[in-house]
């Protein structure tokens, strides 16, 4: 069976390689490329996969993913601009794809060892671009 | 592996009408989607690739060479149009949404190499939803 659980965060990114010139980062990632950054309203959805207990009737205690989720990423990414103050993009590059990968990274370890398991992390970055990721080598 | 997937707006009107039943057969199969003057939906196409991030940008492709290619073989032709007028619904080929997301899928398969050449992204699913209670999905291609 699978189970999401969705959270919100607002954060604002820059997609700028400072290695690269203005031309190219023009190039590659457009109007995201400004250095000053821009913001969304972003949307994750994370979906578990495990069958429901016996007793609780239930697959994981909601509360408790949604804890998970609020230490793991809404407080850390919400209000901040992920590249001057969430590690590690500083370094990595807050593209929605990366930043659904870190997000996984950070959740992953929750799920080992428990009846269940991290089945997928969708991130909607609009209402007209979302990224899947599966745990897969990306 | 990754996926990521873009949503694209269009609005069209069709009328679903087999020209081989007869009149009263297509009143009864289509209901009131066969009223002789058409009607319209404000479809949503969802595209999904699927496949490697590139390590040097961190995205899988060009966001903006996936919208002109669908604006170039789907939303120029199909946006504010009415469907049974294009040749991709001629004859037989009734414009129901099964055989619209088939179009739209041959497409752009048919333009994908040349729009993101040497190998990369695939495409993997393609999605059209004709209201908010129905929508018509593509086969996965896993590669």
């Amino acid at each position: 069976m699978l189970i999401t659980r969705r959270a919100e965060f607002s954060a604002s990114h820059a997609c700028y390689r400072s290695d690269w010139s203005e031309e190219r980062n023009q190039q590659v990632y457009g109007a995201s490329a400004n250095p000053r950054g821009h913001g969304h309203n972003y949307v994750l959805e994370v979906t578990l996969e495990g069958e429901p207990d016996e007793v609780t009737g239930m697959v994981m205690d909601l509360k408790d993913l949604k804890q998970i989720l609020e230490t793991e990423v809404v407080q850390p990414f919400d209000h901040r601009f992920l590249n001057h103050e969430v590690p590690p993009f500083d370094r990595v590059i807050p593209t929605p794809e990366n930043i659904t990968i870190e997000i996984w990274k950070r959740l992953a370890p929750h799920f080992s060892g428990t009846g269940h398991k991290l089945h997928q992390v969708r991130l909607w970055e609009t209402e007209d671009l979302y990224v899947d990721y599966r745990g897969e080598p990306a | 592996m990754i996926e990521l997937t873009r949503g694209y707006r269009f609005s069209a009107s069709h009328r679903l009408h087999a020209p081989s039943l007869s009149e009263e057969e297509n009143r009864e199969l289509y209901g009131k989607c066969n009223n002789p003057f058409g009607h319209g939906h404000n479809y949503l196409l969802e595209v999904t690739a699927r496949g490697p991030v590139n390590q040097e940008t961190g995205t899988l492709l060009p966001v903006s060479s996936m919208d002109a290619l669908v604006r170039q073989c789907v939303l120029s032709d199909f946006d504010m149009s009415n469907l049974n007028d294009s040749p991709a619904f001629s004859g037989a080929r009734v414009p129901t949404t099964e055989i619209l997301v088939e179009e739209i899928d041959r497409r752009l398969r048919q333009r994908w190499a040349e729009a993101f050449p040497g190998g990369g992204p695939w495409l993997h699913r393609v999605r059209v939803r004709e209201t908010h209670n129905n929508s018509f999905q593509t086969s996965e291609n896993h590669r």
